[in-house]
């Protein structure tokens, strides 16, 4: 039950309204409804939310300049559709991928911050997935803390681990496995100062942090893979470890590192000598 | 923008709702959800007052009750959650049908059902009136910087494109033989994941270059403005100050 069914291209949308939510297992990550938090706290959170995204803008023109419209635009397409990738838990149940860290360490933090609210945006506004008053809330929970922890632990780690892919995809795993209970912890606190049921904290805690340590497991092993193959194919795609990239030098005959035998200039494109033979099939041209 | 096909979300009408400017639906839909959540959860006859009022606005629109209901669905994992409510809660123990549970949690479980229904409903009444496209232009109108509104232009624009990729990579798989049953398979569905990340951003780069090339300059053009009369405004304002009513009138009972 845990595999993305579409049963057609138009159906799409129908898959998020439908399938997650009518099997009824599927542990559906920190989406708050409205209600669930009180009024002062739900608008509290919302001005920290407004603060964080503004700080990112503010981020991502510098991380992508006039691109930032397209390419952050396909990078939030990209988690709203990742995040219809479930993956199994425990018995029974299955979590799917929040994508915070993800997003983070492929297109830098401020980019994903953007990436992650506006899905969580569009989510609220037309599938009536999160409240609209929560919308704050799930702000600060899914896209401000997953990025904050996950991209920072992540660039910690890279900076005392070596130099290598292997300790790129370490990092990934650590951060990710972090920040999704960092991400249920700071529910917690909110529900703790805003929460409108009497269900007492400790119970909220143990259950949220519980589950999604389990969760985290799953997100940790999924972005430290897709990290690593998006590094072995197009290594300057990945941001958070983009100074590991070599830069490209140009060899020419008549030095010793020239080839023997006659070709001598062997600078190719950006990237091109990191692609693997194994890669995927370039992608088809149309735009 | 070229989607293939109209947006299932959306049900094509021309009442009154629909013709309303997005912004004032926006700002209309906001205000009613943070009363609703502002309103005392032990008054039921309000929340029984805001059903009515959206009700009557389905009622407007011509949106047909079977659809509101079927799309309602997507709030059953909190309701399930809401049921567990008086099970967990602490405080007084009352019985109910013979069974002891917290009365707390019954009023908490009632509280998460009335007020998360209500926003469901409110959210996909909007939706329903609204075309996407549209709504965003209410958001900019609304003074959302244009560089989120225009990241959820492309993500709209080009959701329904990456998760078809992600679709014929199931099949993909599916066909090769693979399904995947427990923990040790996600390195395949994570493969997936990185192939379909480079594809988007790779079609993104395209994307990007096709619109340098026709004069893109870091802003969208306006092609067609939504602004608002005052009579537009109030006839929004309708449900918000008929609900402000119904919440005042909560309060000082």
């Amino acid at each position: 039950m845990w595999q993305l069914r579409v049963p057609c291209n138009c159906h799409a949308y129908a898959l998020r309204l439908d399938l997650p939510h009518s099997t009824g297992r599927t542990v559906r990550d920190v989406h708050v409804p409205d209600g669930f938090i009180n009024a002062p706290v739900s608008v509290a959170a919302g001005a920290v939310a407004v603060a964080g995204v503004a700080v990112a803008l503010r981020g991502a023109r510098r991380e992508l300049d006039d691109r930032t419209a397209p390419l952050a635009g396909l990078t939030a397409a990209f988690v709203f559709a990742a995040q219809m990738l479930n993956f199994p838990v425990a018995s029974g149940t299955s979590g799917h991928l929040l994508g915070g860290t993800l997003a983070a360490i492929l297109v830098g933090p401020y980019t994903g911050v953007l990436c992650v609210s506006v899905v969580l945006l569009m989510q609220g506004l037309l599938f009536a997935d999160g409240g609209l008053t929560a919308l704050g809330v799930n702000i600060v929970n899914m896209a401000l803390v997953t990025v904050l922890v996950g991209y920072g632990l992540f660039r910690l780690l890279l900076r005392v681990l070596p130099k290598s892919p292997a300790s790129v995809a370490g990092a990934s795993f650590t951060a990710a496995v972090v920040s999704v209970p960092c991400s249920a912890a700071v529910f917690t606190l909110v529900y703790a100062v805003g929460g409108t049921t009497d269900v007492s904290v400790g119970k909220v805690a143990a259950a949220m942090i519980g589950v999604h340590v389990l969760i985290g497991i799953g997100e940790a092993l999924i972005t430290a893979v897709t990290v690593s193959s998006v590094l072995a194919v197009r290594p300057d795609l990945v941001y958070g470890a983009r100074d590991l990239v070599k830069p490209l030098e140009l060899r020419r005959t008549g030095t010793r590192d020239g080839a023997p035998g006659g070709t001598p200039d062997r600078a190719s494109g950006p990237a091109g000598d990191a692609r693997t033979p194994e890669g995927p099939e370039p992608s088809g041209a149309s735009a | 923008m070229g989607a293939g096909h109209a947006h299932r979300l959306y049900v094509p009408g021309a009442s009154p709702v629909h013709r309303l400017p997005p912004q004032c639906k926006l700002v209309a839909v906001l205000a009613f959800v943070l009363l609703v959540v502002a309103t005392p959860r032990e008054r039921l006859w309000a929340f029984a007052g805001y059903a009515a009022l959206l009700a009557a606005v389905a009622v407007a629109a011509r949106v047909p009750l079977r659809l509101v209901l079927r799309r309602v669905v997507i709030e059953v994992p909190f309701v399930a959650f809401a049921f567990l409510m008086p099970f967990v809660a602490n405080g007084e123990r009352v019985r109910v049908l013979g069974v002891a549970v917290s009365e707390n949690g019954l009023w908490g479980a009632w509280n998460i059902l009335a007020k998360g229904t209500l926003g469901v409903v409110a959210s996909i009444l909007l939706a329903a009136t609204t075309e996407p496209r549209v709504l965003l232009l209410g958001i900019e109108r609304l003074r959302m910087p244009q560089l989120i509104t225009q990241i959820a232009t492309f993500m709209l624009r080009y959701g329904d494109v990456v998760t078809a990729e992600l679709a014929r990579m199931r099949v993909a798989r599916a066909s090769r033989g693979f399904e995947a049953r427990d923990l040790r398979d996600a390195g395949v569905l994570a493969k997936s994941v990185g192939a379909l990340f480079l594809r988007s951003y790779e079609r993104g780069e395209r994307v990007h270059l096709a619109m340098v090339s026709r004069g893109y300059d870091g802003r969208m053009p306006v092609l067609h403005d939504v602004g608002a009369t005052a009579a537009q405004w109030s006839l929004a304002a309708a449900l918000p100050l008929t609900a402000a009513l119904v919440t005042l009138a909560a309060w000082s009972v």
